[in-house]
Order: C-alpha cells, then sequence, then structure tokens
C-alpha cells in the first residue's frame, strides 16, 4: 500500500473518531436532555461515516479488491438512527422534562 | 404492476443490499439475493405503509446527494458550538408547518431533520400538520422554519407527488 493512501486512511479514521469524540463530549457538556440528543445523532453521521470511507479504501486497496460492504453500516445507522433520537424525543416531551431555562418556544400537549 | 414483483425499486434495492452484504458479485450470490428480492416484499406486503405511486428516484437521488453535503457542512457547525462556550447557546423548539400528505415523505423529512446536524425533530402532531423541532442554536426561529421548508419540505413535495390519504 502506498504511503499517500496510509496517509488518507489514517486522515479518515482520525477525522471519524474525532467527531465521534466530539458528539460524546455534547452529551457531557450540554445543559438538558433535548440539547444532549444532539451529540450523538450527531457523531453517527460524519463520525462512522468517514470510519467507514477510511475503512472501505484500506479493504479495497488490499488483494481482495473492491470491498464495499462497509457501506450497509452507514446506510443502517441512517435508518435507524433518526428513529431512536425521534423516539427519545418523543418521550422526554411527553414526561415533561426539565427544560434549559434559555429554550424559547415550548412542547406542546397533545 | 406485475403480481411478481409489487415493488420494482424495494427488490432493487434488496438485492443490492445482498450483493452489499455478502460482499461479492459471484453468480450463485445473484441469483440468491435475487431470490430473496422476490420473496421478501411478496411476505412483508401487508406489512408495509401504503406506497406512493410515481415517485421521482432521480429526484430523490439528487435530493440525497444535497442532504449529504449539507450533513457534512452542519457537523462541523455543530462541532464548534459543542466545543465553545455553551452559555451561549440559543436552543429552541420550533413548530414547522408541513404540508406533505405521503406517509413516506413524512418519514424522510423527519429523518433528514433528524440527520441535519443542529436540527431534531422531536414530535409530530396527530393531525400530521405540524412538526415540532428542537434546534440546538437557533437566532431567528422563523428564518430557520423557512429554510427547513425551503431546503428540504419542497423537493419532496416534487420527489413525491400528492396522493389523497
Amino acid at each position: 500500500m502506498s504511503l499517500w493512501l496510509e496517509i488518507l486512511i489514517s486522515a479518515l479514521l482520525l477525522l471519524g473518531s474525532g467527531f465521534v469524540l466530539i458528539g460524546s463530549l455534547g452529551l457531557y457538556r450540554l445543559p438538558d436532555f433535548f440539547t444532549r440528543l444532539h451529540g450523538p445523532t450527531k457523531a453517527t453521521t460524519l463520525g462512522v461515516g468517514a470510519m467507514v470511507v477510511g475503512s472501505l479504501i484500506f479493504f479495497s486497496a488490499g488483494e481482495k479488491g473492491l470491498s464495499l460492504h462497509e457501506l450497509l453500516i452507514s446506510l443502517f445507522l441512517f435508518i435507524s438512527a433518526p428513529v431512536s433520537a425521534y423516539m427519545l424525543a418523543k418521550a422526554a416531551v411527553l414526561q415533561e422534562l426539565p427544560l434549559e431555562p434559555k429554550t424559547r418556544g415550548k412542547p406542546w400537549e397533545q | 404492476m406485475s403480481r411478481l414483483l409489487p415493488h420494482p425499486a424495494q427488490s432493487l434495492l434488496l438485492l443490492l443490499t445482498w450483493l452489499l452484504l455478502v460482499d461479492s458479485i459471484a453468480f450463485g450470490q445473484w441469483l440468491l439475493g435475487g431470490v430473496l428480492a422476490v420473496i421478501i416484499p411478496l411476505a412483508c406486503n401487508r406489512l408495509l405503509i401504503e406506497h406512493p405511486h410515481g415517485w421521482k428516484p432521480l429526484k430523490m437521488a439528487r435530493f440525497l446527494g444535497m442532504v449529504v453535503v449539507d450533513i457534512l457542512i452542519a457537523n462541523f457547525q455543530v462541532a464548534r458550538l459543542t466545543l465553545g462556550p455553551v452559555k451561549k447557546l440559543r436552543p429552541a423548539f420550533i413548530e414547522v408547518p408541513i404540508d406533505l400528505d405521503n406517509e413516506l415523505a413524512i418519514s424522510v423529512l423527519v429523518s433528514v431533520v433528524s440527520l441535519t446536524p443542529g436540527s431534531l425533530a422531536a414530535d409530530l402532531s396527530l393531525d400530521r400538520r405540524t412538526l415540532l423541532v428542537h434546534g440546538l442554536d437557533v437566532p431567528d426561529p422563523q428564518a430557520m422554519i423557512d429554510e427547513l421548508k425551503l431546503r428540504y419540505e419542497a423537493p419532496l413535495k416534487e420527489i413525491f407527488p400528492c396522493s389523497p390519504m
């Protein structure tokens, strides 16, 4: 494997892990339930996405030839992440969890 | 549509998923995937939500491309917000009126809103006319409503032409 390819793969892995780390930091730092939900749902998009592309390039450059099945990880995450985020948020709305005082607007009651 | 293949697009997607899953394009895998692509839609026919008629795959592909670019850009913005001073955030709940009447179109809109960093779909009103969205940092709620409607709802309306519920 050429040096440039290795650098590219490492950069993608670092970028991905960086975004997953930022997502986790968001979970820790942000003030209330709803703002905290933003962190992890984001980590799954660019964070895992960059790692998947890195893995894809690594295995495609190997002896076995083109390898694309990592793409399915991204596909399944893109389908399932919004659903779980929606269910968590809806449960929080129903439970009337405390909001960060500065939040404008409020969840409705229905 | 023919009885054997009630949903050709879905069958094609299943075949592609199978080939990706086994990571091979050997003849036997095409055959096996083909059989699965016929059987699974038939078996799940009754479980599925109503299928949209006359949706436009090409426009959908372009829309998804645009969404991926948006996700990339917004990820960096949200990363900056998360690492920056938390006190400066201006979170807000906004109510976005939606006029999509297709179930699939609404679920795509909800998914896209949640996947784009900075906004999160929290609840859909019972009459399916309003979406409650939580924004991480919203300087101007009305501007955000307009942007969501213009960027995501308008293309979806074209992709899934209106069908009465």
